[in-house]
């Protein structure tokens, strides 16, 4: 049976998929890919539906040797990767013989490659998903990060022709996020703090929030009861600066959500790591809402057949 | 009775917000309305999620059911109509109190100026109901606690408090349903599982259910992990 066996796991290696729904009402959290522009197109490259089960590779990536020949794709975060002896830089999507070994170098930007295998990973799901969610650890391989000697099962090859992978798109790249008005933001100034603001993901950040170092924000009054959130909310809590919520947060608050990310601008939240500077920029609605159609434009072009 | 508001929250949900305080009558209104919801099966509805005084639907990421679910809606709060909560029986759940199992009884005793053996008839008294889900997968939050038997939460949380957990924060009460870091008063501990995710469904609890404690005789639980008291 083909087989991706982990040889070094690398800083932080999960299995994600598009998430777990259909159950934050018991507090599960929807978890999955941080940035999932990126790892649907791995799963375009390689020949996979959308919502095959991806690796998500944090800041150090591991080393995998496949057992059959397989295709591969990785893209995201830019590494240097040495693919069946090839030394190679992401994105790229590259047929790899029985034994190739995917051997992950030197980061050269982001926070998190996605690496897709034709076929999909095959781990049991867990409450429809694949996701690891490594807060609540549920999901992936028994909830946690890949360890060394772990083998992942491969599904059956998929039937499609050969894509090119496009040059990584320069949007993903950059630092400025588009936020819409969150559901609190007549009550606080939060909004007009949050805009215009140089910010900076502190050191405490990882798969369920960032907490932002910046200008301190005006305090917010009064115990408010927890309310649903989403990924991509942005919460203003008593004391600290605000917290951008990602894939593994809680499924509800009790902070002020002062602005929410637009889905557009998720995947440039999910580049994101520790250490790094961004800002805040207001949309509308309707430019949100255009955003989105463009990225999905985007993904279609990204991962164009070849003849 | 005010009329609910109809927020975004964000570009692929929507957020029914009612008056936003602990009060078990606002909170029979948002699960009503999460029942109706659900019951509509609009499609592209992803989730439905009550909390204390909201209630999120959230969307699959196509425009066209974004926005057919947000005309329903906004024409259902516009009509006014509301559904009343059925409130089932309740559930019980057997509670080894005190001890090791219960570290913070003596305090919550002290401090509120009972003796702990009326905290934990003050607690077993009450029929609770499951306002919400949410900190962790299955972890309840019951209202409401006997207004004598109120406390804050600890100062300092704990980094680790076990499975089963009873707690006491203000006017609710919540159980862990596994290990984790907790701010909770801890005055007791049951063995039922609350959550388990090859079950169906994983979560014992659900928003609306409720919850009566009983007190088990010292003795009763199994020891938490690592050992305790027989």
């Amino acid at each position: 049976m083909s087989a991706v066996l982990v040889e070094r796991p690398g800083l932080l290696t999960t299995v994600q998929d598009d998430g777990r729904w259909g159950l934050q009402h018991v507090g599960v959290s929807v978890s999955g890919w941080m940035d999932r522009w990126s790892a649907r197109l791995a799963n375009r490259l390689a020949g996979n539906a959308d919502e095959a089960a991806v690796l998500e590779v944090t800041w150090i990536g591991p080393v995998l040797r496949v057992s059959e020949p397989t295709t591969v794709a990785i893209t995201g975060a830019a590494f240097d990767v040495l693919v069946d002896d090839q030394p190679l830089r992401s994105p790229l999507v590259r047929p790899v013989g029985a034994g190739a070994v995917i051997a992950f170098g030197q980061r050269a930007w982001g926070t998190r490659a996605y690496v897709a295998f034709g076929g999909g990973l095959l781990v049991p799901p867990v409450l429809g998903s694949r996701a690891t969610d490594v807060r609540a650890r549920l999901g992936g391989i028994d909830g946690r990060r890949l360890q060394k000697g772990d083998r992942l099962t491969l599904g059956p090859p998929p039937v499609a022709p050969g894509r090119r992978a496009m040059p990584d798109p320069a949007w993903l790249r950059q630092r400025t996020l588009r936020v819409l008005p969150g559901p609190d933001a007549g009550d606080v100034e939060g909004d007009t703090h949050l805009v215009g603001g140089e910010w900076r993901v502190g050191p405490a950040s990882d798969r369920t929030g960032y907490r932002l170092e910046g200008r301190p924000l005006p305090p917010t009054e009064g115990e408010r009861p927890s309310q649903p959130v989403v990924m991509g909310a942005i919460q203003s809590p008593p004391a600290g600066g605000p917290l951008l919520l990602m894939a593994d947060g809680q499924t509800t608050g009790g902070y002020a959500v002062v602005a929410v990310v637009a889905s557009a601008d998720l995947p440039i939240a999910g580049q994101l790591g520790p250490g790094d500077a961004c800002r805040f920029e207001r949309c509308s609605w309707d430019q949100a809402e255009a955003a989105a159609e463009m990225r999905e434009r985007a993904l279609d072009a990204a991962a164009e057949r070849v003849a | 009775m005010r009329r609910p508001t109809l927020a975004r929250l964000g570009d692929h949900a929507w957020l029914v917000r009612f008056e936003p305080r602990v009060d078990p009558d606002v909170n029979a209104r948002v699960l009503a309305l999460a029942a109706w919801v659900r019951a509509q099966a609009w499609p592209g509805v992803r989730d439905v999620v009550p909390a204390m005084a909201a209630l999120a639907v959230h969307v699959v990421p196509d425009r066209q059911r974004h926005d057919a679910v947000a005309e329903s809606l906004a024409a259902h709060l516009e009509a006014g109509g509301e559904t009343t909560l059925v409130e089932p029986a309740p559930l019980e759940i057997p509670v080894a109190y005190g001890g090791d199992d219960g570290p913070d009884l003596a305090e919550v005793a002290a401090v509120t100026g009972r003796s702990p053996e009326e905290v934990v008839r003050r607690h077993c008294d009450a029929i609770y109901r499951v306002f919400m889900l949410g900190f962790l997968p299955g972890f309840p939050y019951l209202g409401l606690v006997d207004p004598a038997i109120r406390v804050s939460r600890r100062a300092t949380p704990r980094t680790r408090v076990p499975a089963g957990s009873v707690g006491l924060a203000g006017a609710q009460t919540g159980i862990y349903p596994g290990e984790s870091p907790g701010g909770w008063q801890i005055i007791g501990r049951t063995d039922e599982t609350l959550f388990d995710p090859a079950s169906v469904p994983p979560a014992r609890l659900a928003p609306g259910d409720r919850v009566r404690f009983v007190p088990l005789p010292r003795g009763r639980v199994q020891p938490a992990a690592g050992g305790g008291p027989a």
